[in-house]
Order: structure tokens, then sequence, then C-alpha cells
């Protein structure tokens, strides 16, 4: 029995070790030599729901601009893992193919790149970086019918080029149907739910829903309650003047939405 | 500190990518038969002479020499030329070996290599699907596949030094006819000292059931290459020329002036399709081609139709204008362009359309793309007579910057004789988005197929214009000469 139980702790302290997939510590970033994130710490768990929240200006998109790796966010101090590695080490592209996906909040438009051909060479650069054989082009129509489906995307938006025309809706329908396709470990959806009618929104938002699992983890940034009711976080962080100044569960949401941002900046004597 | 290190390596990435030795650098050792340096009316006799030509071609020969003796090499365009010396090049190279071949076994094993390096095999291209291949290894062609099918419909397509001695009539009766001997300095030059090219006919109402086209290729050291192409399209006909070019890697700077000749009759259309890829010269700037070429189609019947649609990655200086001269009522001229240019490499291209007869229609689409220290220009000439009644024109120049160091610039002329015509220009010039690599990273994919794609993206509009084959091998081409270079 003694020596069952040691192999039992041995075990769970592996699993925890393996089961963070990202911590992020004392984080500062600057954009211009403006800082703006001012010492980020924060733990994720596979699995999880991380909502952020925060006034204009906290540093909430920074905040995943700088985990997806974009040049112009300058890391000044802090560390982050990812899956226990490194995140900041590596290029942008290394950190997608490990797991990591950014739902953008202004998806850029690519002309005359046909979304289809894009999205096959996300996927066969992902397959390749795990060691798996690309795609054929049949399996890769039913792979992608199959996840249109799931965020009732049009089919001719795939044909067109990536982003170019699409309403605002369908821009971030787009991403989650690329997120979908990608299979990420972490999703970081960068207001999403931004510029969505309330049908888009629950599109979208059972698009994310269907992704989750044990094995996944998703970080939400919005500023309303109203994506939290479809999409519902164990965690939510208030995000202000580039620190988390408040962490508690999901009702943290309902109370920001009653009481508004203002309560934060008077208790922060700000 | 970690995104510094991430920086330096993408720059350095970046560097190896762009600066990458020329991937066609090779000479093929085939034995050579050079005559000797220097131009005067002996040597252009000697051409004559060993190409064994009739008459009316010495005369022809001779009074394009005279015109050029005439001549001052035009400065006008955005370009810095080096002195270039004429006397110092040798007019004529045709490999030694001229031999006629039933099957490839009996091509020499070298020069099928060489076709394997550039990734165009022989073997292949006779299988693929309607390509007909003429190749032109230096001035003297060496193989005609396909020519018996092209035969039963009444097609000619061959060297041009067989269609002197095999269809003089032919060749009496439209050379010089859309670009006089004494056009320009380069076009008198080539009409004086040209040494082999391209020869096609399409009888009335045939249309041709392939794709032509021809693979030349400057291979013998210190050879000016004088390429002459002559394309007659009678009434009623219709194909689709191909014209796709890589070339050894040089340190001296080699000359080439070509000259194309496109004729249609009523009712007739050409499609003239180039892929371009010479030797740029290194990443200093030293070495490489100075292409300056002359290219006119002229719409002489009613209702014809001439294209020309390019995708220029190389050279070192490229000077060239494929024009429609757009004779006939109702006929309709097109250009459709994609240059790319990196490095030190210059390029002033574009096109012009001279519109003579009644509802005539033109459309120019030219994409400039401008990478290193490069320079890239777009000149232009719409031109409507008087009697080109209800003729229109459409201009379209858009140019992108992949850095600060490199320079786009538009030089459109305009001049419009009439009030029934109207002339439409746009033009745009834009910046590659960080945001866009950004977008294509995040999703796994690295900046330099990012920056390809992109690319792509951009000259999609031309390079759907080009033919199926044709297409691929373009995007590869510009993928592979422009990667990199965004700062």
């Amino acid at each position: 029995m003694l020596l069952y139980s040691s192999f039992e702790r041995v075990g769970e302290a592996f699993l925890k070790r393996a089961t963070i997939m990202l911590k992020i510590k004392n984080l500062y970033a600057s954009v211009d030599g403006q800082e703006i994130l001012k010492g980020i710490n924060l733990e994720i768990k596979p699995g999880e729901v991380h909502a952020i929240m925060g006034p204009n200006g906290s540093g909430k998109s920074t905040l995943a601009n700088v985990l997806a790796g974009k040049q112009e966010y300058e890391v000044t101090a802090g560390e982050v893992t990812f899956l226990g590695e490194n995140l900041l080490d590596k290029a942008p592209e290394t950190r997608a193919k490990d797991g990591l996906f950014l739902s953008f909040q202004y998806p850029v438009e690519i002309p005359g790149v046909p979304m289809a051909n894009f999205i096959k060479t996300a996927v066969n650069e992902h397959r390749v970086h795990r060691g798996e054989k690309e795609l054929t082009a049949g399996q890769f129509l039913k792979l992608m019918r199959e996840k249109m489906e799931l965020v009732e995307m049009k089919t001719k938006l795939t044909n067109r080029s990536v982003n170019e025309g699409f309403s605002g809706g369908e821009k971030k329908k787009n991403e989650i149907f690329q997120m979908a396709m990608l299979e990420p470990k972490l999703a970081i959806l960068d207001e999403t739910d931004s510029g969505l009618d309330i049908d888009a929104l629950r599109t979208v938002a059972n698009g994310v829903n269907a992704l989750k699992s044990p094995e996944t983890s998703s970080i939400v940034i919005t500023h309303y309650q109203r994506l939290l009711d479809y999409i519902v976080p164990d965690f939510v962080h208030i995000l202000y003047h580039g620190k988390i100044v408040k962490t508690a569960g999901k009702e943290l949401a309902l109370e920001l939405e009653e009481k508004g941002y203002d309560w934060i900046k008077s208790e922060k004597g700000n | 500190m970690e995104r510094k290190v991430a920086m330096e390596e993408q720059n350095k990435l970046l560097n190896d990518v762009t600066q990458a030795d020329y991937k066609y650098g090779f000479v093929t050792d085939i034995e050579t038969d050079i005559i000797e340096k220097g131009l005067n009316e002996d040597i252009i006799r000697l051409i004559s002479k060993k190409k064994g030509e009739p008459e009316f071609m010495l005369n022809f020969r001779l009074e394009a020499f005279k015109k050029w003796e005439k001549m001052e090499m035009p400065d006008w365009a955005y370009l810095k030329i080096p002195p270039i010396d004429l006397q110092s090049i040798s007019y004529y190279a045709a490999p030694k070996k001229q031999p006629k071949y039933e099957s490839l076994d009996e091509v020499d094993p070298e020069l099928l290599d060489t076709f394997n390096k550039l990734g165009i095999p022989v073997e292949e291209q006779k299988h693929l699907a309607g390509v007909a291949v003429d190749v032109v290894m230096d001035s003297v062609s060496v193989k005609t596949t396909f020519k018996e099918t092209l035969a039963e419909k009444g097609i000619i397509f061959c060297s041009f030094s067989e269609a002197v001695k095999e269809h003089p009539e032919l060749v009496k009766k439209y050379l010089g006819k859309a670009v006089p001997v004494s056009d320009n300095y380069f076009a008198a030059l080539n009409s004086a000292v040209f040494s082999d090219g391209s020869f096609c006919y399409i009888p009335k109402g045939v249309r041709c059931p392939m794709e032509l086209s021809t693979y030349f290729r400057i291979n013998a050291a210190n050879t000016g290459q004088f390429e002459r192409t002559l394309i007659v399209a009678d009434d009623d006909s219709y194909v689709s020329y191909l014209e796709g070019c890589t070339a050894p890697m040089r340190d001296e700077n080699q000359l080439h002036a070509a000259v194309v000749e496109i004729i249609t009759m009523d009712r007739a259309e050409v499609k003239y399709s180039t892929v371009q890829n010479w030797y740029p010269g290194n990443k200093e700037g030293v070495g490489g081609i100075y292409n300056f070429v002359t290219k006119r189609g002229v719409c002489r019947g009613v209702s014809s139709k001439i294209s020309w649609t390019q995708v220029e990655t190389g050279s070192a200086i490229t000077w060239k204008y494929p024009s429609c001269i757009l004779l006939g009522d109702n006929s309709v001229g097109e250009f459709n362009s994609v240059a790319l240019t990196n490095n030190f490499q210059q390029a002033d291209t574009g096109s012009k359309m001279i519109h003579i007869g009644k509802n005539t229609k033109s459309t120019i689409i030219s994409k400039g793309i401008s990478a290193g220290r490069s320079d890239n220009s777009y000149r232009g000439l719409v031109k409507v007579m008087p009697g080109a009644k209800n003729s229109r024109n459409f201009s379209q120049c858009d140019s992108l910057l992949l850095n600060d160091t490199c320079g786009a610039h538009t030089f459109p002329y305009i001049d419009v004789r009439n009030k029934s015509s109207v002339v439409e220009h746009e033009a745009t010039t834009s910046k590659i988005g960080e945001d866009q690599i950004f977008y294509c990273n995040q999703r796994g994919i690295d900046t330099e197929t990012a920056i390809g794609m992109i690319v792509n993206g951009y000259a999609k509009e031309v390079l759907n214009k080009l033919p199926m084959e044709f297409a691929v091998e373009a995007q590869k081409l510009l993928q592979l000469s422009l990667e990199g270079s965004v700062g």
C-alpha cells in the first residue's frame, strides 16, 4: 500500500507538470517604447477556459499579440512557457504549429489568395511539423466541408480570397473555421464577439464549444458578458493598466456587467 | 531579448533566400562554333553566308546595319545602363553538331541533362498535354517536336533559318512589317545580326490545336543573343504561343536584343505568353543579362486580337514594351504584365497601344513588384488617332514595394486625338503588409512561403491569363525570385 501511494504521488506530480498548458510569469512588454504589459501572471491548465476582460487600452490585445509573437511587441521581462517549453524563443509560425491559435480581432485581407489554398497550406504545415503526411486533395476537401458546417460557413467563402469582401460576421466565422481546421491546443479569441449580431455570436460560440475538450484550453478576450453566456469561463480575469487586478469565477463577469469598469478604476484608486 | 534573436533569425533567413545563388546558373559544355568578335559589314555578310541565306535576307541585314550605324543608343528610359562595347561581342554562335533526330535517344545527353536541371525534361514535355517544344539552344534550333501534327493542319512552326530556306516567300512578305529595320537602335541591331529564332504561320481558318512553346537559352560565353520571332496568323486563325527563358550564370554582362513580330489578319487571334528568368546579376549587382527587346504586334485585319502576357523576373536590365498597333476596325490589344525586380535589378517596361482602326479596344494591366535595391518602372503609351472613332483603353498599373530601399515608378503617356474615344488610367502603389505576413505566420506558414503567397495573390490577375502549365511555373518563379527583402 505504501509503495502504491508513493507511486501515485510521483505520478500525480508528473501529471501536474505536464498538465500546465500555459504559464505566464511576470510578463512585461512594450510597443514603440511604451510599456503596455506590466507584470502579467497567469496559469492555464488543459480543459480550462479563461476570460480576460478589461477597459480599452488595458493591454488585452497586446497580451494576445505577444503570445502569438507579433514583431512590434517587445518583451522586456518575464517568462512564458507553453506546454513546458519557452514560448518567447520561438518564431510565430512555430508557436502556431505547436498548437497556439489566435483568432484575430481584425482579420486581414490577402487579395488573390483563395481561402481554401491558404488553409490547406496551413493545415499541411501543421501536419509536417507533427511528422504526419500532407492531406490529399480528397481528404482535405472532406475535412474542410466538415469544419465549415460547424461554423455554418457558406461554401463560396472558401473560394474567395482570404477575408476579401467578407462581412464582419463572415470574417469572425472564418477565424473559428480556421481554428477548427487547425485543432489548436490553446486558442486565444481576441474580441471575437465584436461586430457580431446575436445569431452570428451564437454560431461562433457554438463552434468554439464544439471544439472544447479536456485537452484544449482557451483564452477569451472580450469587453462584454454576453459572449460568456455562450462560452462559459472557468476563470475571469480583469486586466487593468497592464496587470491582472482581479481573478474570480464566471460571476465576476456578471458583476462587471452590472457595475462597469469604473468600479475597478475606483477600487484601484485611478 | 528573445524577440531580437527571432528577428535576427528571420533577417538571416530572408537574406539566405534572397541572396541564394541563381538556381539555373550552370553552363552546358557543348561544342560551339563562334565567329570572331566585332561588328562591321563583313561580319554581317559572313553571318548571312554561314547561314546560307538568300539575297533578300542579306539585303535586309545590310539595310538594317546602315540605319543602325547612324543611330544612338536610347537614353530616355529610367535605367542606368553601363557602356556596352558592341565590338567585343561575337555575333554568331551555333552548336557545331547540327544533328537531326528521330528520337530523344539520339540527342546529346548533355543537352538533355540541361533540360533536366531546368526542371523541364523534353521527355515530359513531349507528353505534356498538347505542347510542342521548339528548343532553341544558343541560336540554332536543335530539336522540333510535334511538327508533323502541326503540318497536317498546314501550320508552319520551325526555326527562323529553316523558314528562310523552306518558306522564303512568307518570310519576305512579313519580316520587318511590324518592327521596321529602323524602328529603334536595338531592333536595327537585331535586324542586322540576328542568328536565329522561331517562325510560325497559321493558315486561314485553323485553330492551332496545341500551345506552341520555345525555350530560349543563352549558352555560349560572350555571345550576344539576337533572336528573331515572327508569327503570322491568317484570317480566322488562332494560336497560343509560349516563350520561356532561363540562362546560365555569368560574371560578364550579356546583351540580349530580341525582336518579336506578330501579324494578325481578319478575325485572327494570337496569345503570346512569356516567362523570363535570365540571370539577374549577383546580390551586389555584378553581372546579369541586359535585355533590350522589341515586341510588337499589328492587328492588321478587322476584329483581330493580340494579347501579350509576361512574367519578368530576370535580367540585370530590362527594356521592353510589347505593343499593339490596332489597325483593323474592331481589333483588340491586350497587355498583361508582372515585372519583379530584386537586388540591383532595373526594369523599365510597359506597353504601347496605338489605336488606328475604328472601335478598337485595348487593355493594359501591369503589376510591378520591387524588392532589394531595385528600380521598377512602368512606361506606357496609349495613342488614339483621329480616325480611331469610339476606341477605348483601360490601363491599370499597380506597384508593390517590399521594402524601403527599392523604387517603383510609373510613366504613362496618353495621346487622344478624337472626341469619341475613352481612355482610363488607374494606378496604385502599396507596400507588402506586415500584418498579412503575421497572419500567415500565425497559421503556421513561414515568412518566405507567406511572401510568395501574397505576391502570387497580387499578381494573380495576370498569372490567370497564362496557359495552365506556364502559370504553375511562373508561380514557382515568383516565389523563388522574390522571397525575403521585407523590411
